[in-house]
């Protein structure tokens, strides 16, 4: 929560004393000048802008000393720049069928995750109301799950590849399999934790069961089930690389997978930073969402 | 017959191999447009009694009739206002008394008809200011009167309320209080209401039922309070029907059932 900057005119109060009576006059505090307001807005970005830059310079700079050597295995900010400078400049450049910027690239691999984390979304919050509905569920269910959950998407593959018996269905199950698991369990939760005052209001309305999911359960949950919501966004991103080594074409996993075999390592470097940086953004459209729709529900 | 009867209820809670007995025996009867309290100190079992008439709990015997018929499940004819107000804090105040009436009288009311009812209700209880505000941006004064008419809205044949000016200031408590007795004494409701505050009893209730302390807690005494309506705090404090009736009921908490934390300290 953001309070609001206290105004430095409004803290300096200046007593009168009037003929007769003890009144304390305070001065009241005006709105000051256009500058006066913008001023700590702009320090207050300032404050949150200049630190992390200033961190990632010093990196880069330490990475450039320490790559920049002769003999040197990875290659300094500079060599990237000049051996990789279409990749970082033009991200929607089309040279040819296989030859073309990394926003198309990363477009195509959102496709893949929009698929295979939608379903999560969906089944998974199905199964996790279903769980949170029945103890016995839980208890039987939840050890497996926390089982499966740590497993890594590079170990999902191979079965997956043997299930499915075609590349484009198991990279999708492959990112399903990996997100799917905090979604179930923090829905899971959610479900179990809608207070028994909700649940007493239910029973004197005589909410049926469907009003009851709409009315209580969803929004009451909210807030864990888009905890699980933003695991499983991180989660499938994660998993994008894994799928898209036996998928080929034209995602930016594949990229890089396809990168290493021809050892361009500036442009694994620039990939790198595209998947963090789409990650990042991700996670914050999830996180967003989740403020927009849980507005009021997590505080009481 | 009464038009709410408590009929010979007993309650026993068990757990695994344990099983305890709350409430025994317990028979009360309300008249139409009645305003009963049920006292006793804490941990009595008087909460049970209220969510069994609610619907909330089942009886392990007996049972309790509304208008000559026996009832099990929870219902809007018995509108609860909880203690901790229950409001669902996803929603507007409006919308919280809304659900309300949209439930209650879908079949019954035009959509037109449901927001003029629900407009209605909330300035009944002088909410219709804050109708778009939620529940966490209101105050626990504020809350209780949104939780009030929403029980108020679905019409109940019976109005329970569960300490409802509990976890209110004194000051708060006070304002509420002459909000409920003014809302009686227009609309005419029946109810029922758990309290454990011997000013609030006397001033509030045609009858109090006093509560022995449990295990099996059973009904101790019935006071009616010769007071007439409308009543006004500020005359009562020096009347002696008022003093006599508070006596009554300050000496059987404290004299003859004291709470058992009390009778420990001796």
């Amino acid at each position: 929560m953001n309070m609001p900057m206290l105004k430095a005119e409004a803290v300096a109060a200046i007593p009168v004393r009037s003929a007769g009576a003890d009144v304390v006059r305070l001065k009241v505090p005006t709105s000051g000048s256009v500058l006066s307001r913008v001023l700590p807005a702009l320090s207050s970005v300032a404050v949150r802008v200049i630190p992390p830059l200033v961190t990632l310079a010093l990196l880069l700079l330490f990475w450039q000393l320490l790559c920049n050597r002769p003999g040197s295995t990875l290659p300094a900010p500079t060599k990237i720049w000049t051996e990789a400078r279409d990749l970082i400049v033009d991200p929607f450049f089309v040279a040819g069928p296989q030859d073309i910027g990394l926003g198309w690239r990363v477009l195509t691999s959102l496709q893949r995750v929009a698929i295979g984390y939608g379903l999560a979304g969906v089944i998974g919050i199905m199964l996790g109301t279903i769980i949170g509905q029945s103890v016995w569920a839980m208890r039987g269910l939840d050890p497996i799950f926390q089982v499966l959950r740590t497993i890594s998407p590079l170990a999902w593959l191979p079965i997956s590849l043997a299930a499915f018996r075609d590349s484009q269905p198991s990279a999708i199950f492959v990112i399903f399999i990996t997100s799917v698991w905090p979604i179930i369990i923090n829905t899971a939760v959610g479900i179990r934790n809608i207070p028994q005052d909700y649940r007493n209001v239910a029973l004197v309305l005589r909410l049926n069961p469907i009003e009851f999911f709409t009315k209580i359960m969803v929004p009451s949950a909210a807030p864990f089930i888009f905890t699980g919501l933003r695991i499983g966004i991180g989660l499938s991103w994660l998993a994008i690389v894994a799928a898209e080594m036996l998928t080929g074409g034209v995602g930016i996993g594949f990229f890089i997978w396809d990168a290493w075999n021809s050892s361009r390592i500036p442009d694994i470097v620039v990939a790198l930073v595209y998947i963090g940086g789409v990650g990042f953004v991700l996670d914050r459209l999830v996180a967003l969402t989740a403020t927009v729709v849980t507005r009021g529900t997590s505080a009481n | 017959m009464s038009y709410l009867k408590i009929d010979h209820v007993d309650k026993t809670f068990t757990r695994g191999a344990q099983a305890t007995e709350v409430l025994a025996d317990i028979t009360v009867g309300i008249e139409k447009g009645e305003y009963v309290s049920i006292i006793g100190h804490s941990g009595c079992g008087k909460s049970t009694l209220l969510n069994i008439v609610a619907g909330l709990t089942p009886v392990t015997a007996g049972g309790v009739l509304l208008e000559n018929k026996e009832v099990n499940d929870p219902g809007p004819d018995r509108a609860v206002v909880f203690q901790n107000h229950s409001l669902l804090p996803w929603l507007t105040v409006y919308e919280n008394v809304r659900l309300a009436v949209d439930k209650v009288f879908s079949a019954t009311k035009a959509r037109r008809e449901r927001h003029a009812w629900t407009m209605h209700n909330l300035e009944l209880v002088q909410m219709a200011h804050a109708k778009d505000q939620r529940p966490m941006e209101i105050s626990g004064g504020m809350k209780q009167r949104v939780g009030l008419a929403r029980a108020l809205a679905m019409e109940p044949k019976v109005l329970l309320l569960d300490e409802p000016f509990g976890a209110l200031d004194a000051l708060t408590r006070a304002h509420l209080q002459d909000s409920v007795m003014a809302i009686h004494a227009q609309l005419k409701n029946t109810v029922l209401m758990i309290t454990h505050d011997v000013d609030e009893a006397v001033l509030l209730s045609d009858r109090i039922v006093m509560m022995t302390n449990g295990p099996a807690a059973r009904i101790g005494e019935m006071l009616t309070v010769p007071l007439a309506r409308p009543r006004r705090r500020l005359e009562l404090a020096a009347d002696p029907a008022y003093i006599k009736s508070r006596q009554r009921v300050i000496e059987f908490l404290y004299a003859r059932h004291k709470a058992p934390a009390l009778q420990a300290a001796e």
